[in-house]
């Protein structure tokens, strides 16, 4: 791929940060928007705008298609079954707070448990944890290994005949660690357990399909895949999409409604109540047809060289702690300097035009298994290219320098 | 935007060997404060004699330069000091870093001042002045004997 003419796509790219070219290296976070994604949104309110699915003018019925074609664009993206294991949310958090909500209203009892694994970010694990405080249900956490790694034997380990549901991420947002997704459904659906995953960064970086996966549930971020904020996506087996009960309730997810008696609308509308994030979702689309054109095969090729690349220089600097050693990581590293807290690398980074993120990226857990009370973080995007790496680590030094390290 | 001004040798000096980062024995007031933003930790304790004199200062956590210097000079400064006059110091730094421009109190010395003046660098990156607060609001909580967690975001 040629990353040049992938980060004119961006216009953010135009603006300069304190006086400096940005050199974004916070994708793990949030992504950039490329101008097909932008310009999409101010077309949709400019030209057609109008609500979805109720009125039946010229508008709403345009509208309407519209909304539906990112379903399933969606749809073919992941290889799913059905367009209608397509729903869409407001992120990834709502995704996961929808299942552990109606799977665990229907599903869970007391004693019963939920395995998540030590590399959940809160968002994978606050919504179970609910259930602890609702339905009394345990919540057990698969153990990292040295490397910051899950294996398979993590996961088999913490399995009994009470475990419910197995949640996990695809790709950890500290350590990077991609997890074998695919060997975890098998042993999950071998003892009858359904498996929900995390795919807030597996998403955007690496190859999907459902069906050859066989997950039950994959959450997905749009924000994180260079579509717009207010948009996430929970795929769902259509079966557990017919036996769960509707998550919120209001207009658009009903079929009749009387005094006495309600029934729900039909999938997809049954998971969709009240007016949706419409320019939202009809401009994802463009981020599905952006990462379509670069292809993910390059784009996994593309951010595999930034890590190792990244991971020889920041391995070569004595001073560098790099978090974790997976077998299998993402364009993900997490990094501390001996005697510079994160906080103070990441303003003196960002006043190069430098963004990272410092703290325990909303993996409190991870971080306190680690004993460390934050870590400071680069991750990769289609726009990132080696220059980065080498402006990242001058700006290290300057840190060093201002912190009078060797 | 300026770094030096920000991490002045001072700051640095600080935060790499805080002053007073210790418990202290027989305390009589404390409190603890968080940022869950960044994690920062800090508990502060007091031990206040019968006249209302801090007889001693010290705190516990872990942080950034900034918000580790901050609870080193603080405890610096307080010590000796009696309970109103901690206050009223407590209440003119957080001015400052707000938004005046120096320090109003006549309690500190102007080496003191000039001191506390160093965390003033903290005010052009707006980010960082929970960092260099989160110290002072607890030590508040401390002497309110509050049993509130301090936290930035609430």
């Amino acid at each position: 791929m040629n990353v040049s003419d992938t980060k004119k796509e961006f216009p953010i790219f135009d603006n300069k940060v304190h006086n400096n070219d940005l050199i974004y290296l916070d994708s793990a976070n949030s992504s950039q928007k490329p101008r097909v994604v932008i310009d999409r949104i101010y077309d949709f309110y400019t030209k057609e705008f109008s609500n979805v699915g109720r009125s039946v003018h010229y508008l709403a019925i345009a509208a309407t298609n519209l909304y539906e074609n990112t379903r399933v664009s969606v749809q073919k993206y992941i290889n799913a079954l059905d367009k209608n294991e397509i729903v869409f949310t407001k992120g990834a958090t709502e995704a996961i707070n929808l299942v552990a909500n109606t799977f665990g209203q229907k599903y869970l009892e007391e004693g019963d448990e939920v395995l998540l694994t030590e590399l959940e970010h809160h968002s994978n694990y606050v919504p179970w944890h609910f259930l602890r405080k609702s339905k009394n249900i345990k919540i057990e956490f698969a153990e990292i290994n040295n490397d910051g790694d899950i294996t398979l034997d993590s996961i088999e380990k913490k399995i009994t005949n009470k475990t419910k549901i197995i949640c996990v991420t695809h790709l950890s947002n500290v350590t990077g660690a991609i997890l074998p997704i695919k060997d975890i459904a098998k042993l999950a659906h071998s003892k009858g357990i359904p498996i929900l995953i995390d795919g807030c960064q597996g998403a955007p970086h690496l190859k999907l399909d459902m069906q050859d996966l066989d997950c039950d549930f994959y959450a997905i971020s749009g924000h994180k895949m260079y579509g717009p904020t207010g948009i996430g996506i929970l795929y769902a087996k259509k079966k557990w999409l017919d036996e769960l009960p509707p998550y919120q309730g209001g207009g658009g997810m009903i079929k009749e409604v009387n005094k006495n008696v309600i029934s729900y609308g039909d999938l997809p509308n049954k998971y969709e109540a009240g007016t949706m994030a419409t320019a939202q979702v009809i401009a994802f689309n463009e981020s599905i047809k952006f990462l379509e054109k670069i292809g993910i095969d390059n784009i996994e090729k593309h951010e595999k060289e930034l890590l190792n690349y990244a991971t020889e220089i920041l391995g070569n600097n004595n001073s560098i702690n790099i978090v974790g050693n997976p077998k299998n990581k993402g364009g993900v590293i997490s990094f501390t300097i001996e005697g510079v807290h994160p906080h103070d690398i990441a303003t003196i980074l960002d006043e190069d035009g430098v963004a990272i993120r410092a703290g325990h990226h909303c993996c409190q857990i991870l971080h306190q298994k680690l004993g460390l009370p934050a870590t400071a973080r680069v991750s990769f995007g289609v726009y990132n290219t080696k220059e980065d790496i080498d402006q990242l680590d001058k700006s290290i030094e300057k840190c060093k320098n201002i912190f009078n390290l060797k | 935007m300026n770094l030096k001004e920000l991490y002045q040798e001072i700051i640095l000096d600080h935060g790499k060997n805080p002053r007073n980062l210790r418990k202290t024995d027989n305390f009589n007031k404390d409190a603890k404060g968080y940022n869950p933003l960044c994690g920062d930790k800090v508990h502060v304790y007091l031990k206040l004699n019968e006249n209302k004199k801090v007889e001693d200062i010290s705190f516990e956590g872990s942080g950034c330069a900034i918000s580790m210097a901050s609870a080193s000079i603080m405890t610096d400064l307080v010590r000796g000091k009696e309970e109103i006059e901690v206050k009223e110091i407590v209440s003119d730094f957080l001015d400052m870093i707000k938004e005046k421009n120096e320090l109003s109190n006549k309690i500190l010395k102007d080496d003191e001042k000039t001191k506390l003046m160093c965390l003033s660098g903290v005010k052009k990156y707006p980010m960082r002045v929970k960092c260099a607060t989160l110290s002072w609001h607890t030590l508040t909580s401390a002497l309110e004997n509050s049993q509130i967690t301090i936290n930035t975001e609430n």
